[in-house]
């Protein structure tokens, strides 16, 4: 099917998230749409699947002007989304996952949704489970589900919304020769994403988009150099490992064990010097997050000791560890990071605590400004913090680090930002590791610990089976370390 | 146990949990599509109310329950309108409607206090009641209370073995998604927290017209609201595990009958309580088990774990969730 917009437009309020663009998606071609974060690539794609109305603009298919309202309208028109928050049903399991809006009527016909589920699953290489809940699956088994349930529905226009984000490298693989495989039988595949190389790597056509606009189109072979200008004006300049002299003692796990995540963590002895930056890769759940969990004494090890710097802190709580220098930052910004609702001065005013009976809105909003402006937040004092962007909610989480941190730990620190964000971070964070500070941080990216970190602890089901040094190893080799394999 | 009769005891438990078990169905739908209906004790209350009131007035058992169903229904609807038009938050609309619903049913019913009114009496399900024990125990009930336990099965498959119960399901676990998928969140919340609220009227009704019949102040069934509200979470949004529950409850009021005549010094009020704090201290003993320690210290017990996964249940991911714009 032949998909063109023409001069779509989508404003929020005074914001203008689309302003006039056009774009032609071919049939059996894999279309990739670029550009970083605020671009406007996720409403265009809203816009496309129906989610939300277009301010103004034509859709044509094949040629012909369409007028739907609904994600149901669209996809009867044969366009199918798989979103970026995927939006299934956790409890549900993945059988009913994928029948959800397929069933109609009286009878469920379970038995032939199986058959048509497992015969999809097999044809694209996916290995799911219906039975189980889809809560259990990973990010990228999910998408798996939405993509065979999109294929099911009939959708001969596929939009992925960041798929890449979350996943491994080998479920990006699989993810990859699905796609090439859905395209070549006919269908078109809009793959939306700030990841260049993921682009680059799949897709026969590439329209950058930037502030709402198109800032160009290109086919193979591309030209990362150009691609990069389109994308941010001018190309930002990389992060280097810093390689600071690893000092004394700063956290000591001593043959730890705890429940927790899906694999929990067992038998982990590790050490940690001032001064390093330690990647933790591994798949999503295999340990890391109860790692940094423990080490910030946000989770009591049920065996082993927990020594922060010279100190056995073994039992005690998060706040005794605070004291000693220790910051944890969640991965998820607005649950457990940040508090809904509130606006920047006030998340200033709660950090303040202070004895004081009254809260000091002056010292706070005087507080909030300065943040703003240190850390670069497109924001103001007043705004709440939900209504920020994702990027920016991380800028104010670095933030409301302390200031002179003695450990920090980072779970996914530059999750969903775009290349610009993670320098300026990893910019920021280099400097408290230059003071001295540890910082271990999880990461689903190799090529940031590849590119931050002195060091590499590799998880895999609960134990760490890698501890190397970046030089001496390569993304190859830790992905298959990632997977299981040695 | 002297003096107990364990056919008796059990039809007891049986008729008697009849309408907290359907207000708590009811609720279990309503929930499990994501809208909260707080308002149940006040519209057990009005709902008793109004189908006392109509059976009197037309003699007609039929129309009387006809009347509890629609005063469920209309206050369900308030809630999920005033939640899905106006953006009102459920939970409020939900304590203001409890408390006005009852007072209404204390005005409006003064006319009707203490009178003489219809009874749905026995109606022996042909055939099955004439099973021994099964028979008296389970089929030789009013017709409320053999619909109560029909209730349970339907509303058990309904849910979970029809395409609308699978969208009842999305609904309440994520409306966007549900969106997405071609399902209207609102039309299937609004819907089924009517059909949940005629159930919670229906509920009402079997109280003032059958299990405790006639009407007054008080009439005898205010607090089972509230009760119905914590059997939903006992049962973990699941209908039949939370009609274990009804009956669990049933059965410590029935018990309280007994004890009350067999330790007399005892002051009746001890025991016409204790099933309430019974109630919480079971919830306790559910949540703890649910802990990771004790999760831990059973994984050599396949037995243990298995009741224990069983009593587990989580809350519909949307739940009383405020409506938010899609654009």
């Amino acid at each position: 099917m032949n998909v063109e917009l023409i001069d779509i437009h989508k404003h929020f309020g005074s914001v203008r998230a689309n302003s006039g663009i056009d774009l032609k998606i071919l049939p059996g071609t894999i279309h990739g749409i670029l550009g970083e974060n605020g671009a406007g690539k996720s409403t265009l794609m809203k816009v496309l699947a129906g989610f939300i109305p277009k301010t103004r603009g034509t859709i044509l298919l094949d040629g012909s002007e369409v007028g739907y309202s609904s994600p149901e309208g669209a996809l009867r028109h044969g366009i199918g989304m798989l979103y970026q928050d995927p939006l299934d049903f956790p409890p549900l399991s993945v059988l009913e996952n994928f029948m959800a809006g397929q069933v109609r009527g009286a009878t469920m016909g379970t038995e032939v949704h199986r058959a048509r589920l497992l015969e999809l699953c097999t044809g694209l290489g996916f290995k799911l489970d219906p039975d189980v809940p889809a809560g259990r699956l990973t990010v990228g088994e999910r998408q798996q589900l939405e993509l065979a349930r999109l294929l099911s529905s009939g959708a001969r226009v596929l939009i992925l919304d960041e798929p890449t984000t979350g996943i491994s490298g080998l479920q990006k693989e699989v993810l990859f020769s699905a796609l090439k495989s859905i395209a070549r039988g006919g269908r078109s595949i809009v793959l939306v994403s700030h990841k260049l190389e993921d682009i680059e790597a799949l897709c026969d056509e590439i329209t950058v988009l930037r502030e709402g606009i198109v800032t160009g189109t290109m086919e193979r072979p591309f030209s990362t150099q150009a691609l990069l200008s389109m994308m941010f004006g001018s190309e930002p300049s990389p992060a280097i490992r810093s390689g600071h002299e690893p000092g004394a003692q700063a956290l000591y796990l001593d043959n730890v064990s705890a429940p927790g995540g899906r694999a929990g963590l067992a038998e982990c002895t590790v050490h940690v010097s001032r001064g390093e930056v330690i990647g933790l890769a591994g798949l999503e759940g295999s340990g890391q997050e109860v790692f940094l969990r423990i080490a910030a004494g946000l989770i009591r090890p049920h065996r082993g000791r927990v020594h922060v710097g010279r100190r056995d802190m073994t039992g005690r709580g998060y706040h005794a560890f605070q004291s000693l220098g220790v910051a944890f930052q969640p991965a998820s910004r607005l649950e457990e990071g940040l508090i809904r609702g509130l606006t920047v001065t006030e998340h200033c005013a709660l950090g303040e605590g202070g004895g004081q009976f009254m809260v000091q809105w002056d010292t706070a909003e005087q507080d909030a400004r300065d943040k703003i402006r240190k850390f670069q937040v497109a924001g103001t004092p007043d705004s709440p913090v939900e209504s920020l962007s994702g990027g920016n909610q991380q800028r104010l989480l670095l933030a409301f680090l302390p200031e002179e941190p003695e450990l920090l730990l980072l779970e996914n620190p530059t999750r969903g930002l775009d290349l610009e964000s993670v320098h300026w971070v990893w910019d920021h964070l280099d400097a408290h590791a230059s003071r001295g500070a540890a910082i271990v941080f999880s990461s689903s990216e190799l090529d940031e610990i590849l590119m931050v970190a002195d060091r590499v602890l590799v998880f895999f089901d609960g134990h760490i089976i890698k501890d190397e040094r970046p030089e001496d190893t390569d993304a190859l080799a830790l992905g298959r370390a990632i997977a299981g394999k040695m | 146990m002297q003096g107990v009769d364990i056919t008796i005891l059990l039809a007891g438990i049986v008729a008697g949990a009849a309408p907290i078990l359907l207000a708590t169905l009811g609720e279990t739908i309503t929930e499990k599509a994501g809208i909260i209906n707080l308002s149940l004790d006040g519209t057990i209350i009005l709902s008793a109310m109004a189908a006392f009131a109509a059976a009197v007035t037309t003699g007609s058992l039929l129309a009387g329950f006809a009347a509890g169903a629609a005063v469920g229904a209309s206050i369900a609807a308030a809630v999920a309108l005033f939640s899905l038009r106006l953006g009102l938050s459920q939970v409020a609309v939900g304590f203001v409607l409890t408390l006005m619903t009852k007072d209404l049913a204390y005005f409006l019913g003064t006319s009707y206090a203490r009178m003489e009114g219809p009874l749905a009496g026995p109606m022996p399900v042909p055939v099955l009641s004439k099973i021994p024990f099964l028979g008296p125990v389970l089929f030789s009930h009013s017709l409320p209370v053999t619909f109560s336990m029909v209730m349970i099965l339907a509303s058990w498959w309904y849910l979970y073995r029809t395409p609308s119960g699978l969208k009842i399901r999305c609904v309440g676990e994520n409306p966007d998604g549900a969106y997405a998928r071609g399902i209207d969140p609102d039309r299937v919340q609004l819907f089924y927290a009517v059909a949940g609220g005629l159930l919670v009227g229906v509920a009402g009704a079997a109280f003032s017209l059958c299990v405790k019949p006639g009407w007054g102040q008080p009439q005898g069934c205010e607090g089972s609201g509230w009760i119905a509200l914590a059997l939903v979470i006992f049962g973990g949004w699941h209908p039949v595990k939370a009609a274990v529950g009804a009956y669990l409850f049933s059965f410590l009021q029935v018990m309280s009958i007994y004890l009350q005549a067999w330790w007399p010094d005892v002051p009746a009020q001890v025991f016409q309580v204790a099933p309430f704090p019974l109630m919480i201290f079971i919830l306790v003993l559910i949540s703890v088990a649910q802990r990771e320690t004790v999760m831990r210290a059973a994984r050599n017990h396949p037995a243990l774990r298995a009741i224990i996964q069983t009593l587990s249940g989580k809350a519909p991911a949307a739940l009383g969730r405020q409506k938010k714009g899609t654009g």
